[in-house]
């Protein structure tokens, strides 16, 4: 027998999370002009150094994938400003260079790394998807998309588990989001109220694959819903809305209210690698946001209300520009591993 | 009429258990469905349920009673005032014999395996390790009893050291290899998860990345191929690709190969997947004691383990030297009968289908050397071909497929190091080429046997 169709009700709004008490809503971070120029100096500096790759790549200096952050730098510098290097932990996957300047890595190791050189991070043996610095508390760089999450949410459980006070920030893509093991992290996660950061890096393609196209509920703040974790949309695009997001969800894990979710808004300029054309999106929409919505420029205007100059702002570019270019340098001049590098580090011990 | 009732199977692997307490008393009238009996297994303590109604006319087996075979008479049902004078005669612990009609299943409910390899009677044989102080005494333990102690005593000597995984703490573990870690170490270190592989070998790989020393357990291998990702991209990778910069030291354990009569889901070899894999370290012990110093010397290492048990040796005891702090090293092979004849190879359960071979052998005028590897990777080549020039024949034996397989790499092992020694061309018994089937008789075709073992090893002695 047929039965009429239920009357779907009614939503449109957010279902609130149970009882469970929420974070506030985050506030444009209010920095001083000190503050403001070092976003400026390291999103700058992220800019440049994937130029300068994306220059490498091209004179086939760097090989393989290598995939640029360009258009997203807001995203990292905002998150990391926040973060304290060395009690905190950072896990990323395959677009991980920004990550890594944004904690203050040394740009001529990465660039060696991505050149496949002995005096590259990894030695030369990760290239650009697997870079760690344990000293920075920056555990890598993991080239399957949505691994980093399930290490993540276990390296927020050795931060509970150790009593040390950190923090894990988990980064990972809208692509990501739609892997299983994210979901079997939220929940441990939420279950044994794990000091994690989750900041899902909406740029709207995974890969050529539209959000659209690809999320059956492409608002990921939401997605942690039926875990009970909460999220929080963010402006990727706007480095101070991401570090007052940041403050919020710091002030919320530390406090041992368990794990919360950024969606942080963003856009890549570039393709997904460097070997994608991308032709499943517009020039007209990529230009809208270069030239409407670039983070770097936003920037600018708040630091010409701080009283920062043009002529300061030209000597940072001439100060970023010059660290660059001796990254870059170095990056081809050092040599290659030693071929005896090739059965290195396989195994810790000898057996 | 009155019927017997019968010691139930209370797992696929179960062939004894204790009658822990009567629910009921003579006289009683049981009704379908009630509890009449609680009984321990080796794993669980469960409760038997009545069937049919009547009345418990005589109880045959007192309660606290250990070692009560399966199939044996344990209580006699019937009708009020019945007479149980015949019936009651055959009260004992000793197990009836119980009536195969092919096609019917025997009367606990399904058949049991008749795979000799399913069958808890494998030869016994003396721990040799040379190292060991003159005089160490030995105490019989349970491979089980082994594993749980190696997590105990690691656990002990390295806060570090936690457990993590699918009912490992108030359950005390699927298969109890990890009663009563929770009692003594707290749920901080003793973690149940949700059945979420892929996600709990992250987070234990995430944590190793941070420092700590994870023992994740997995309830069995079959269910790590969701998690398999992370064994190797994450875990077996990281120190290499990070230049040797960033570890992660984790155990992944719990029981492999095929168990009884679970099928083909339920029952495969992973060790030669896992020994492929550049950075990862594979261990699958046959003895209690290799298992316990193989397992502590795995908690220790700095390296991604492998540690692959195997859920049909659990309740097997074997002799474990009685020390402090007993640790076998990773990557050295174990001579487990010395011979001159022939050199039998073989790893994990295996071994005894080997060692049983070995006696057969012995009658018959052969005498066969059984090696053990215990370490599948770092492979133990030196020891392998060592044997290998002394008996100049060699078979290895694998309770797994034999497609590039483990015998498959040391037949190459003897092939490329060892071809001036060989007398004959090298053999391997495995399982058959297939998905392991559930039925007994195909079941029992398809698993490793002493008989075959026995004739690979006259072919190549021509014999």
């Amino acid at each position: 027998m047929a039965r009429p169709a239920k009357k779907k009700a009614a939503t449109g709004k957010t279902p609130p999370l149970g009882n469970k008490e929420r974070p506030p809503e985050p506030k444009r971070y209010k920095a001083k002009k000190e503050e403001l120029l070092d976003f400026y100096k390291q999103m700058l500096l992220i800019r440049r150094f994937e130029e300068r790759a994306g220059q490498l790549y091209g004179l086939g200096l760097i090989g393989g994938f290598c995939h640029l952050y360009i258009g997203q730098e807001a995203v990292a510098v905002g998150l990391q400003s926040a973060m304290e290097v060395g009690k905190d932990s950072v896990i990323t996957g395959y677009r991980d260079h920004g990550h890594m300047l944004a904690y203050g890595i040394d740009p001529k190791v990465i660039m060696a790394e991505l050149t496949g050189r002995e005096a590259g991070i990894s030695r030369g043996k990760g290239g650009s998807m697997h870079m760690f610095s344990v000293e920075h508390g920056f555990y890598g760089g993991h080239g399957i998309v949505g691994a980093q999450v399930s290490l993540g949410t276990g390296l927020a459980f050795k931060h509970q588990y150790s009593g040390d006070g950190g923090v894990n920030l988990a980064y990972f893509g809208d692509g990501a989001a739609n892997q299983g093991q994210v979901y079997e992290s939220f929940n441990m996660a939420e279950l044994w109220n794990l000091p994690i950061i989750y900041a899902i890096e909406n740029n709207h393609y995974a890969m050529g694959t539209s959000v659209e196209r690809s999320a059956s509920e492409p608002d990921f703040y939401k997605r942690g819903e039926s875990f009970q974790i909460p999220g929080i949309q963010v402006d990727g695009m706007d480095v101070l809305a991401v570090r007052g997001a940041a403050e919020v969800a710091l002030e919320w894990t530390r406090s041992g209210e368990g794990p919360i979710i950024l969606e942080l808004k963003t856009y890549r300029y570039r393709g997904h690698s460097m070997s994608d054309p991308a032709k499943y999106r517009t020039r007209e929409e990529v230009d809208s946001y270069k030239k409407e919505r670039d983070p770097i420029d936003r920037i600018k205007a708040d630091l010409e209300k701080a009283g920062v100059s043009e002529e300061d702002l030209k000597a940072i570019d001439k100060e970023i520009k010059d660290i660059m270019v001796e990254a870059a340098k170095f990056a081809e001049e050092t040599p290659e591993p030693e071929a005896a590098e090739l059965y290195t580090d396989v195994l810790v011990e000898t057996y | 009429m009155a019927s017997e009732l019968k010691m139930p199977a209370l797992s696929p692997t179960m062939e004894e258990g204790t009658l822990a307490k009567w629910l009921v008393k003579e006289g009683d009238a049981i009704a379908a469905g009630d509890i009449l009996a609680e009984i321990e297994t080796d794993k669980a303590t469960m409760e038997f349920e009545a069937v049919d109604e009547g009345v418990l006319l005589k109880i045959l087996v007192p309660e606290g009673t250990d070692n009560v075979a399966v199939g044996s008479a344990i209580a006699v049902i019937g009708e009020e005032g019945e007479d149980t004078g015949g019936l009651s005669a055959a009260a004992s612990a000793a197990p009836s014999e119980v009536e195969d009609v092919p096609g019917e299943g025997k009367d606990v409910g399904r058949e049991e395996s008749e795979a000799a390899i399913t069958k808890i009677d494998m030869p016994k044989v003396a721990h040799v390790d040379a190292n060991l102080p003159e005089g160490t005494t030995m105490k019989s333990t349970s491979v089980r009893e082994a594993l749980r102690d190696a997590m105990a005593e690691e656990m002990r000597a390295d806060e570090r050291v936690f457990v993590m995984g699918e009912e490992v703490a108030q359950y005390q573990g699927a298969y109890k290899v990890t009663q009563g870690l929770l009692d003594e170490f707290g749920d901080k270190r003793v973690i149940d998860t949700p059945i979420t592989e892929y996600g709990f070998a992250g987070v234990g790989s995430g944590a190793a990345m941070g420092g700590l020393r994870p023992v994740i357990e997995f309830m069995t291998f079959n269910f790590a191929m969701q998690a398999i990702d992370h064994i190797i991209n994450s875990a077996a990778k990281t120190n290499y690709m990070s230049g040797g910069q960033m570890r992660c030291p984790i155990v992944f354990r719990g029981p492999n190969g095929a168990a009884s009569r679970v099928a083909a889901q339920h029952s495969q070899n992973y060790g030669p997947w896992y020994a492929s894999v550049p950075g990862l370290v594979v261990i699958s012990p046959y003895t209690a004691a290799d298992a316990k110093g193989l397992l502590k010397a795995a908690i220790r290492s700095e390296d991604p383990v492998v540690f692959l048990e195997n859920e049909l040796l659990y309740g097997q005891s074997f002799d474990v030297p009685d020390v402090d702090d007993y640790v076998v090293p990773i990557g050295k092979a174990r001579i487990a009968r010395e011979g001159s004849d022939v050199t039998i190879v073989s790893y994990s359960i295996g071994v005894g289908v080997a060692l049983e071979a070995a006696e057969t052998l012995a009658g018959e005028g052969i005498d066969a050397e059984v090696i053990d590897l215990r370490t599948l990777r770092p492979l133990d080549t030196a020891t392998v071909l060592a044997s290998l020039a002394k008996t100049n024949r060699m078979v290895v034996v694998e309770e797994g497929w034999p497609v590039c397989s483990i015998s498959s790499e040391i037949m190459a092992v003897a092939m490329e190091q060892g071809f001036d020694d060989l007398d004959a061309p090298v053999m391997r018994v495995t399982n058959a080429d297939v998905p392991l089937p559930y039925a007994a008789n195909l079941e029992k075709l398809a698993l490793i046997k002493p008989a075959q073992v026995v004739e690979a090893a006259k072919a190549v002695s021509y014999r």
